[in-house]
């Protein structure tokens, strides 16, 4: 098991260099560069020039790209912005733990919400409570999560004058962001529960454990929610790509300072060390959170468990 | 007489009814197994067996499953009177059933311990932990599984071993009928008969009444003691083992289930199926049901439903041999 775990953190390597590669890639193909952004049109293309070696974006890609890693891994240094001209990882670091919390606060949320009802709606399939929470996940699954925050900030800020609209200043501020990443997800966890649930409870190990004379609680909740589980988690896991996404449009929406909306603001100033070390750092976030999933499979699956043992064998 | 019967099943009806159809699965069967005896229910994928069994164990799918009338008394109670409460006391307990896919009947998140420590302590709430585990390493043992191998998952198993883990978690209360749903068709030949062996062996010594269904005539001569032969939802046949098998008037049928028998003694290329197939029991035949594909069809048998023939232990659901014994009519004569 420790030697199934190192080995996909081992692996984390790998998948960080070709995130580097691709993003370096990218953005030796897309054209503009940052000089010409932070000059202006006025300045003289010597001028362009002169300012792009000194950022060091006019050197070939992959010189670049061996330079970067080299130093990310040799002196720790993520680089300076092109823009701001600040260490790129103290701009980053702030950014990202409010981006992660928001994210985290998302998934905490989104299975606390749609798990449960997921359940509830499947153990009690037609009846009305089943209906009218489905309903309402499927209305709620159709809404992007602008147009949810945009009405969240319309009816607790504008109208009710409840919560505040902008800033991370106190954990009032936090609520309707972390209601807009939730919500979608949470309608999504709900169906995809529901379905999972369904689809145990027709199993037949359900219909042996009531052969045996199991009581309809014991039925649910010990044979099919155990099965129902299993691939609810991993789409729990899943949904962190989305989650940050989503994070990415509350951020713009509810002005916080989070990684995502930093990053999509840099790439129009083609600002390459803050644009990579942001990927970078979701991208281990995610890999983590991924592992974790993993490990959470193994710990309910008595199967999965098999396979690891035998990596380690 | 009656006090001999462990379960006696009188016009049973059952349908599957969804918005879009009304599937008439069991249409009004008799059905009676002696105390300690075997019974065979013998048809094809299709004919009603499976359901007759969910019926008994009222285990039918809530939704669509509606048992339309008929009574089941199993052992002076009445199964279909009984409360949620007083059932779950008889499942498992008193009636205990082997299903048909051993792969997929155990959970595959528990152990084999726990799937059967379920079963014990699901009706003996007194028992102590280690007086189950005992029951538990028993009931291993007794099937031949090796009762260190408990604390395994039902993956670390081969098919025939979870058949054997089903049959000792059926087994491990003493049920007074067992009901195996075609136990072992999801096994290979040599598995089949460990297994069938095993099953009989088991029977005699716990001395339980068994409900066989199975579509293995083959299994029928090796296990039964009677035989009911299904057909679309009905008995069309039933009596001894010997009635079926050495009698003389045979349901057409049962006639073609042997038929279909591949036979070494006579050299033949094909096989002899039965033409045709099963009507589609949303939509009955309001004859016989077996008429379209029957030899010996008459036009009586499109337009009329046969009437059960008596004889003795053998009755019959056919015209055929109603015309023939209303000749010799008194029935008990025989």
């Amino acid at each position: 098991m420790y030697r199934y775990v190192i080995n996909r953190l081992l692996f984390l390597i790998p998948s960080v260099l070709g995130v580097i590669f691709i993003l370096f890639l990218v953005m030796s193909m897309t054209p503009g560069d940052p000089a010409r952004i932070l000059l202006g049109d006025a300045a003289s293309q010597a001028q362009v020039d002169e300012l792009n070696r000194q950022l060091g974006y006019d050197l070939p890609f992959m010189e670049k790209y061996v330079r970067y890693v080299y130093k990310m891994v040799v002196e720790q240094d993520f680089g300076v912005s092109y823009f701001t001209k600040q260490s790129v990882f103290e701009e980053i670091w702030p950014r990202y733990k409010v981006t992660v919390s928001l994210a985290f606060i998302g998934i905490v949320l989104s299975s606390l919400i749609g798990i449960p009802f997921g359940i509830y709606t499947a153990v009690r399939q037609y009846s009305l409570w089943d209906t009218i929470p489905s309903l309402i996940a499927f209305f709620i699954a159709a809404i992007p999560s602008f147009v949810l925050g945009m009405l969240l900030l319309y009816a607790f800020s504008l109208q009710l004058n409840w919560l505040p609209s902008y800033g991370i200043e106190s954990f009032s501020s936090f609520i309707m962001p972390a209601l807009a990443v939730s919500i979608p997800p949470a309608a999504f966890n709900l169906r995809f529960t529901k379905s999972s649930m369904l689809e145990s409870i027709r199993q037949d190990y359900v219909r042996t454990a009531r052969a045996k004379g199991a009581s309809e609680h014991t039925v649910i909740w010990k044979h099919a929610l155990h099965n129902a589980l299993l691939p609810v988690v991993t789409n729990v896991g899943m949904s962190l790509g989305n989650l940050i996404c989503g994070a990415v449009v509350a951020e713009k929406l509810f002005s916080i300072p989070g990684i995502g909306s930093l990053i999509v603001d840099r790439i129009t100033y083609k600002d390459e060390p803050v644009i990579i070390a942001g990927t970078i750092l979701i991208s281990v976030c995610f890999t983590v959170v991924m592992l974790l999933v993993d490990l959470i499979y193994a710990y309910i699956d008595p199967r999965i468990r098999a396979k690891y043992a035998r990596v380690k064998g | 007489m009656k006090n001999d019967l462990i379960l006696d099943i009188k016009n049973l009806r059952v349908i599957y009814q969804t918005d879009l159809e009304t599937v008439e699965a069991i249409n009004g069967i008799d059905l009676k197994i002696n105390k300690g005896k075997t019974l065979g229910l013998v048809g094809e994928t299709g004919a009603g067996k499976t359901t007759t069994a969910l019926s008994i164990m009222r285990l039918l799918p809530e939704k669509t499953g509606k048992i339309l009338s008929g009574e089941i008394h199993f052992d002076r109670q009445e199964l279909l009177k009984l409360s949620p409460l007083e059932m779950r006391k008889v499942r498992g307990n008193r009636i205990a059933m082997v299903f048909q896919d051993p792969m997929t009947s155990l959970n595959p998140v528990m152990t084999v311990r726990e799937q059967i420590a379920e079963a014990i302590k699901l009706h003996n709430a007194n028992l102590s932990n280690d007086e189950v585990d005992q029951r538990v390493e028993t009931a291993l043992s007794m099937v031949g599984i090796l009762p260190s191998r408990k604390n395994e998952y039902p993956h670390q198993f081969s098919g025939g071993m979870k058949q054997r883990v089903v049959i000792a978690m059926a087994l491990v209360c003493e049920p007074d009928l067992l009901i195996a749903d075609e136990p072992t068709t999801a096994l290979d030949v040599t598995i089949q008969a460990q297994v069938l062996m095993m099953i009989r062996e088991l029977r005699d010594r716990i001395g339980t009444s068994m409900l066989m269904i199975t579509h293995d005539l083959g299994i029928v001569a090796k296990i039964c003691d009677d035989v009911a032969v299904m057909y679309a939802g009905q008995i069309v046949e039933s009596g001894t083992v010997f009635d079926l098998f050495t009698g003389e008037k045979r349901h057409p049928y049962t006639q073609g289930l042997f038929d279909s028998i591949p036979s070494l003694n006579t050299r033949s290329n094909r096989l002899k199926p039965i033409q045709g197939l099963m009507p589609d029991p949303s939509n009955l035949p309001k004859g016989c049901c077996f008429a379209p594909r029957c030899q010996h069809c008459m036009d009586i048998c499109i337009n009329e439903r046969p009437k059960q023939v008596i004889e003795g232990t053998h009755t019959l659901l056919c015209h055929l041999f109603a015309d023939s014994s209303a000749a010799p009519a008194p029935q008990e004569g025989e």
